[in-house]
């Protein structure tokens, strides 16, 4: 399949479920959100979220059950340089409020500002990020 | 029944992650790297994602609740502050640097155990440590 044409249609499917748990339970799909109040001091209303993540950790192990493969995971960097990047994604979501899911997709698709300045924040530092690591680090 | 929708939606998302490729760290790095082989493709993933919940949510918000809600939760938030401003930029660094961002690498769990548990972990710890401090 064209790269073009499974990126669409991978957006469509991540909307489509945006909105299925906009319809069915009223939640925005924020992937930090919901799973930083999976952490003490636990949210009472855990359960959908961890219906949620758990669903999230189950369809490619589904996937591989019926394909007979992963989907490509080509993961260059480091055991630390994993672990730096885990501290300050989780640092930065839980100040910034959101990440690609709920800023990015439902945000923007809202037209919130806090999201809109958001965005285009993290699209900008992440850009400049990879420039900096690939081509003036070399890594 | 009604968290097994909840599950269900999760694995849609997810499906939505593997289809595209943003599940894997390479292609997003490839997406971001704007100044050198740039691969455009991952742009697709965010403008149908908006442009389906953009339409689908007008609609859906004109029911007067969720089907398994009293309510619709929505942000109310109009602040854009130092918190908002200065954690989004942390974020695009932190995605930048591996590729990951929160929903791939939850879904990479799954595929990739090892890594995307590493990157997972120090990512818990540090939202955790995060709410903490400002809770205090």
């Amino acid at each position: 399949m064209h790269n073009f044409i499974a990126a669409s249609i991978g957006g469509i499917l991540i909307g489509a479920a945006a909105l299925l748990l906009m319809a069915s339970h009223g939640k925005i799909m924020g992937i930090s959100g919901i799973v930083s109040r999976l952490l003490p001091p636990l949210a009472n209303d855990w359960q959908w979220r961890a219906a949620f993540i758990a669903g999230i950790v189950a369809a490619p192990l589904a996937w591989r059950t019926v394909s007979g493969s992963m989907p490509a995971i080509e993961i260059s960097a480091s055991i630390p340089m994993l672990a730096l990047a885990g501290a300050i994604v989780g640092l930065g979501t839980a100040l910034g409020n959101g990440c690609t899911s709920g800023h990015g997709v439902c945000g923007v698709a809202r037209l919130s500002k806090r999201s809109v300045v958001a965005t285009g924040l993290f699209m900008a530092s992440a850009i400049v990020t990879v420039a900096v690591s690939k081509h003036l680090l070399g890594n | 029944m009604h968290l097994f929708v909840i599950f269900l939606t999760g694995a849609l998302f997810s499906a939505g992650l593997m289809v595209s490729g943003m599940i894997n760290p390479a292609k997003v790095i490839g997406f971001l790297d704007i100044f050198g082989v740039w691969d455009p493709s991952l742009a697709f993933v965010m403008a149908f994602a908006v442009i389906v919940y953009g339409i689908g949510l007008r609609l859906v918000l004109r029911r007067p609740k969720p089907l398994f809600e009293a309510r619709f939760f929505l942000p109310e938030g109009l602040l854009i502050d130092r918190r908002l401003v200065g954690g989004a930029i942390l974020f695009g660094i932190g995605w930048g640097l591996v590729g990951f961002c929160p929903g791939p690498a939850i879904a990479a769990l799954g595929a990739a155990p090892g890594q995307a548990a590493i990157f997972v972990a120090a990512m818990l710890l540090a939202t955790s440590a995060t709410r903490k401090l400002q809770r205090s």
